[in-house]
């Protein structure tokens, strides 16, 4: 008997309470045990409307990227002015330069429009048109001149303040201070789009085209970036899944514990929170001041972005790894395996859906990473022509995906706005299809030991 | 014999090596392969990396170490009047390298013979023009002494490649032989095979250390070229940002301070939103939420960490900055002219908040998971309510790891790049207003170095110096956090 | 000693009911892990429930201050009253509950405060003290009731966490008797201490009896005769048998308590 004697005895200085009535007391701890709680649920909610917010504002203003409005028009293709020579030579075709289609068009629109009281001038009718009409009449006449003489109809790109306006982005008012379009057109469209001469229609060409200059971005597509961004992500699993991978048995199976793997594996872990611009820095040093790589080169993105991915790859593959139980190894030792058989038979395999999984993860953080790209010359790049093979696609200059949503981003025209959103919507389809993938992989081959 | 010619080379002799090593092993055991020390690959295995292992080697080592001895070699033959006309001995010699490298080029598109190429003249050819027909832009014309340096460049480079390719294959073949003589029954070849594979293992996990020696390297030497440019105190001290653009002018002021202030005013904000925000929500999710909330809201808010960063600054540029301006700007709801134009801190802080909300609260999450569910129950059993628990038993506990989680949040806010680039502003600026334009240290370092700024001038350097400051600040802050959060872990494990 | 015991159990018997059971079924999803338990238990004694591991005489003990309310699964029926008012009422408040039925855990569990922060929660939380000067008195009674005072009086404001296993466990004894509970669970509290520990916290549990009534959860049959006056055999999720500890281990009723207490299950 120690203190306790000292203590006692103690009479039970509180009276019986009931339970059954709440106090005062317990009455405000309850409500600030409400309050708490909605405080806890508003801060989720809070983080979800930001989550649907930020969701349809991309939807809202991305969608209409996809369609494009076209301007139905039949023009004449006199013999006289596109082949004086008559005998169909393609020297000859292309002689006559997209301005000389230019007054073809003109005419057409004119002729088009005759019906229809407007106070525009004949010259500034073509306005409404994309400039890019005359080329798509040019490179129909090259490629079967045949149609030479005749009245062909074409589906020309409407401008893009037409397209606005009809899209509801450009309103008659902000018309008053811009010179590429006056309220009387508008007139005429309303009119054109009553008779059915003007549509508006999906629009492969942005999904599949490539990038235009700042003055014409109905013309604008994202389809040669993706390809860039397409040849970064064949270099970033090319060279981060079998490094990480190489990287990850070592240090999981191999390594003895010592300061060298200590300062390998905090070598890691912090890179892995290395801020991405700086990746951007040491591969604008390494590959192009040094290496004298080729700037603007997918291979040199590529290169960079397996540097930033390395660290989450090797993280990911460590805890595939370590999720194989040991006993799997000791029977393989058991039956005379040596450890690096062991390794690679048996606690690989069983540890590869873990190891795709945190690699298609990591390849999707690349693939939505801009800052690095951004030091690499990957951007303010115009990626008009498609790489015209393999080792182009990896060295010629190109853009990529966020890079040119990035460009597009940064242009004055309110045009390129949506462009930019259209194409978040591409890259998130993107990263979406593989986050997809990766919980399917999970689902599929999880195995709980 | 190119470079590729003479990997494809090395990779047959191996490949042939794998073969015959294989096929010699078994021969000396009569197709009895239980004889063999090792299974029958391990010897075609050990002789294909005995040849290329050192063929690699040798020839990784001399395409490093061959331009710099060219160089060498040459660099004295440009006298000292040229150099300054030049401006540096770097500028000279990479015209030297371009000329040689067209007069390659031309003489492989047979525009010139090999005699011609090597006879040309200043005086009797048009070089510019002759290089022109194979497709190659020189930017000036040709003079004598870059002339000459080329041809000798092209001299020197050539032999460079003979003796290198016929030291390569030696090597090779050298392997080969080695190899291919030690194979015997008892031979370890596993064994051989299996030391190689963990070499090429070490190797790899390297690679991780070698980024950040290249990060380093890559920061210091160009800061020093920086520092010896630009005064390091106006750099470090300097209270204005005011880099002149024709890039040679001179008079630019680069101070880092007014960077700074914009990259830890934009953070602060950030970190006020989304850490109480992120705490809450995974307080709620972590104590109070049912399991079906949960398989829901969480992944929901992960979506938010998987966007990517560049949408998050068209957000702000397009959407919150537009609509802060019509709240807080001239003619506003508030009928108060905070704000000019839709970049500011706060655009760019309540961005990065939304984007930090779900890293705050899935670090939070863990954390608070791993408090031991004891406490929670000692509390609860002597009549705390469920939110008294929390704030007085679970939080203290957790406090260590939700400061870890709060620094790692904070280096990732200064280190955010796409966000402030379009959602901040470009004006550096040394301001208290949260509703006005300020510029961070990675706004600039995109701005500095994009463009056609040549690498030799202090506006383009100086963002080398940004990029060293700014690493050894996430640096620090991620090994403080790392540091703390291990600690916590240890203490309930 | 055994003298004065016996004393002691004499008069205990004689007290008024605190806690009255009936027909309680409890179930954790599929498990029925409590099947129509009945019990009453006494006011200002101490009373054991034995029985092999996994047989539910710790998740009876968590019904008694609804501790399983913290578990989602489970689900209680039946009528547990204490002082005649049902706990499983809808009016009641499991806070205002636990404050009257304190607890003490298997494993040591003191938060990560100061020692006097662990005391000083449960009055704070509940309002007890109205200034420093009552709080330090309280602190002071309820360390000294968990017999532990001397040991710690000149570091107090020293982490809990710091303590050996055997003050630990009576620091939380000390903090649970310092919201001035009517009864006191406690589960198997000296599974995980030394036996110089445990000694000297059956003393104390001894010593509350003349407060609290007080019941215990022990998987030693030695520990449950020690400190018990009465003592409840649980089997398999059932109530086998209930009675005075002496008749108990002296004289079971059922045949499965004598297996038990022979050592032929468990």
């Amino acid at each position: 008997m120690t203190d306790a004697t000292q203590g006692a005895p103690f009479p039970a200085s509180r009276p019986t309470r009931s339970i059954l009535s709440e106090d005062a007391r317990t009455r405000k701890r309850n409500a600030a045990e409400r309050r708490f709680k909605m405080y806890g649920m508003a801060a989720l909610g809070v983080g979800i409307v930001f989550l649907v917010l930020l969701l349809t504002t991309i939807v809202r203003n991305g969608i209409p990227a996809f369609t494009q409005t076209f301007i139905v028009l039949e023009v004449p293709l006199p013999e006289a002015t596109l082949d004086p020579n008559g005998e169909r030579l393609e020297a000859d075709l292309k002689k006559v330069s997209t301005f000389g289609y230019n007054p073809l068009i003109e005419q057409a629109l004119i002729e088009a429009t005759a019906d229809i009281p407007t106070e525009i001038e004949d010259g500034d009718l073509d306005k409404i048109l994309s400039a890019s009409a005359g080329a798509i009449l040019r490179n129909t006449v090259i490629a079967d001149p045949s149609v030479i003489g005749t009245l062909q109809e074409f589906e020309l790109l409407a401008s893009s303040r037409v397209d606005g306006y009809l899209k509801g982005r450009v309103e008659r008012a902000d018309l008053a201070r811009d010179n590429n379009l006056d309220a009387a057109h508008l007139d005429l469209i309303d009119v054109m789009v009553e008779r059915g001469d003007v549509e508006r229609r999906f629009n492969w060409q942005f999904v599949l085209g490539s990038d235009a200059s700042e003055s014409r971005p109905e013309q604008a597509g994202i389809g040669v970036s993706m390809i860039g961004s397409f040849f970064m992500m064949l270099v970033v699993l090319g060279l981060s899944l079998p490094i990480g991978v190489a990287a990850s048995i070592y240090l999981e199976e191999f390594a003895p514990q010592n300061r060298l793997t200590d300062i390998i594996e905090v070598n890691i872990s912090n890179l892995a929170a290395v801020p991405s611009i700086v990746f951007g820095i040491l591969g604008l040093a390494a590959f192009i001041q040094f290496a004298h790589l080729p700037q603007s080169a997918p291979l040199v993105g590529g290169l960079t972005l397996t540097l930033m991915t390395l660290p989450t790859i090797v993280i990911s593959t460590r805890a595939a790894l370590k999720s194989v139980p040991p006993s799997i190894r000791d029977a393989a030792l058991g039956v005379g395996a040596s450890k690096m058989q062991s390794v690679f038979h048996h606690v690989l395999p069983l540890a590869m859906p873990g190891i795709l999984t945190g690699t298609i993860i990591g390849l999707a953080q690349a693939l939505g990473e801009t800052a690095p790209l951004l030091l690499i010359g990957m951007v303010g790049f115009i990626a008009s022509n498609y790489p015209d093979g393999v080792a182009e696609g990896f060295l010629s200059p190109n853009s990529a995906m966020p890079a040119q949503i990035y460009e597009w981003a940064k242009r004055a025209d309110p045009a390129y706005y949506e462009r930019a959103w259209g194409g978040i919507i591409v890259l998130l389809l993107f990263l979406l299809t593989m986050n997809l993938i990766a919980v399917l992989l999970r689902r599929r081959f999880e195995r709980r030991w | 014999m190119t470079t590729t010619t003479l990997l494809a080379l090395i990779l047959i002799l191996a490949a042939a090596g794998w073969i015959l090593g294989r096929r010699r092993a078994l021969a000396m055991v009569e197709g009895d392969q239980r004889q063999l020390h090792s299974l029958p690959n391990y010897y075609g295995w050990q002789v294909a990396i005995f040849v290329m292992v050192p063929a690699f080697a040798l020839l990784a080592l001399w395409l490093a170490i061959q331009p710099f001895a060219v160089n060498m070699g040459i660099s004295d033959m440009i006298p000292e009047e040229r150099v300054a006309q030049a401006g540096s001995r770097a500028l000279v010699m990479a015209d030297v390298r371009r000329l040689a490298g067209g007069l390659d080029t031309a003489q492989a598109a047979g525009v010139l013979t090999a005699e011609e190429a090597r006879g040309l003249s200043v005086e009797a050819n048009d070089i510019r023009d002759r290089l022109a027909q194979a497709g190659v832009a020189l930017g000036s014309a040709v003079d004598a002494v870059t002339l000459r340096a080329a041809q000798r460049y092209r001299q020197l480079a050539g032999w460079g490649d003979l003796a290198r390719n016929i030291a390569v294959i030696v090597v090779a073949v050298a392997g080969f032989a080695l190899a291919f003589r030690a194979i015997a029954p008892a031979f370890r070849a596993r064994n051989t095979v299996e030391r190689a594979v963990r070499y090429l293992l070490i190797f790899a996990a390297f690679i991780a250390v070698l980024t950040t020696v290249g990060i380093f390297l890559s920061l210091i030497f160009n800061t020093v070229k920086f520092l010896g440019l630009y005064p390091a105190e106006d750099f470090f001290l300097g209270l204005n940002w005011n880099p002149s653009f024709s890039g040679r002018g001179g008079g630019s002021e680069l101070g880092i301070l007014p960077l700074l202030w914009g990259t830890l005013y934009i953070s602060f904000v950030a970190l006020v939103v989304a850490v109480p925000i992120g705490l809450m929500a995974a307080i709620y999710l972590a104590e109070y939420a049912s399991k079906k909330v949960r398989t829901y809201a969480k992944p929901a808010l992960e979506i938010l960490a998987g966007i990517p960063t560049i949408v998050y600054g068209l957000f702000a540029l397009v959407t919150v900055g537009p609509l802060l301006v019509d709240v807080f700007g001239r003619g506003g709801l508030l009928g108060v002219n905070w704000m000019q134009g839709g970049t500011a801190v706060m655009t760019a802080g309540l961005v990065m908040g939304i984007m930090l909300i779900p890293f705050v609260s899935s670090l939070s999450d863990d954390i608070i998971n791993s408090v031991p569910q004891s406490m929670r129950d000692g509390s609860l059993g002597i009549g705390a309510t469920h939110s008294e628990t929390v704030r007085q038993v679970v939080m203290p506990a957790a406090l260590p790891g939700i400061v870890g989680a709060v620094l790692l949040a904070a280096s990732r806010a200064i280190g955010e790049t796409m966000i402030v680039v379009l959602g901040a502003g470009a004006a550096a600026r040394l301001s208290l207003n949260p509703f006005d334009a300020m510029t961070t240290v990675t706004a600039k370092i995109v701005s500095q170095l994009t463009g056609d700024s040549d690498f030799s001038s202090p506006e383009a350097l100086v963002a080398f110096a940004l990029g060293i400051t700014l690493f050894v600040i996430t640096l620090g802050l991620n090994v403080f956090a790392l540091y703390i959060v291990r600690r916590y872990r240890e203490q309930y494990e | 000693m055994d003298d004065f015991f016996q004393a002691e159990r004499a008069l205990s018997t004689m007290q008024d009911t605190k806690i009255s059971a009936r027909n309680v079924d409890v179930r954790y999803g599929d498990t029925h892990a409590i099947k129509d338990v009945s019990v009453e238990i006494a006011d200002k004694t101490v009373t054991a429930f034995i029985g092999p591991s996994g047989c539910g005489k710790s998740t009876f003990l968590r019904c008694i201050n609804r501790m399983n309310d913290t578990i989602s699964i489970a689900k209680v029926t039946g009528h547990i009253d204490i002082d005649g008012e049902d706990i499983y009422d809808s009016r009641v408040d499991p806070v205002q509950l636990r404050a009257k039925v304190g607890m003490v855990f298997q494993k040591p569990n003191p938060f990560p405060k100061s020692i006097y922060d662990n005391v000083a929660y449960g009055p704070k939380i509940h309002g007890l003290a109205k200034n420093k000067a009552e709080l330090d008195d309280i602190v002071e009674k309820a360390l000294r009731r968990g017999a532990i005072w001397d040991e710690v009086k000149d570091r107090l404001q020293a982490p809990g966490t710091g303590l050996s296993g055997g003050q630990q466990q009576r620091l939380c004894i000390a903090r649970a008797v310092a919201t001035e509970p009517e009864v006191l669970l406690m589960d198997e509290p000296c599974s995980a201490l030394d036996p110089i520990a445990t000694a000297q916290v059956e003393e104390l549990i001894d010593e509350l009896r003349q407060n609290y009534s007080v019941v215990i959860v022990t998987h030693s049959m030695q520990q449950a005769a020690r400190v018990s006056q009465k003592t409840a055999f649980f089997h398999l999720g059932h109530m086998v048998e209930f009675d005075e500890t002496d008749k108990i281990f002296t004289n079971p009723q059922d045949s499965r308590t004598e297996s038990y207490i022979s050592g032929r299950i468990g």
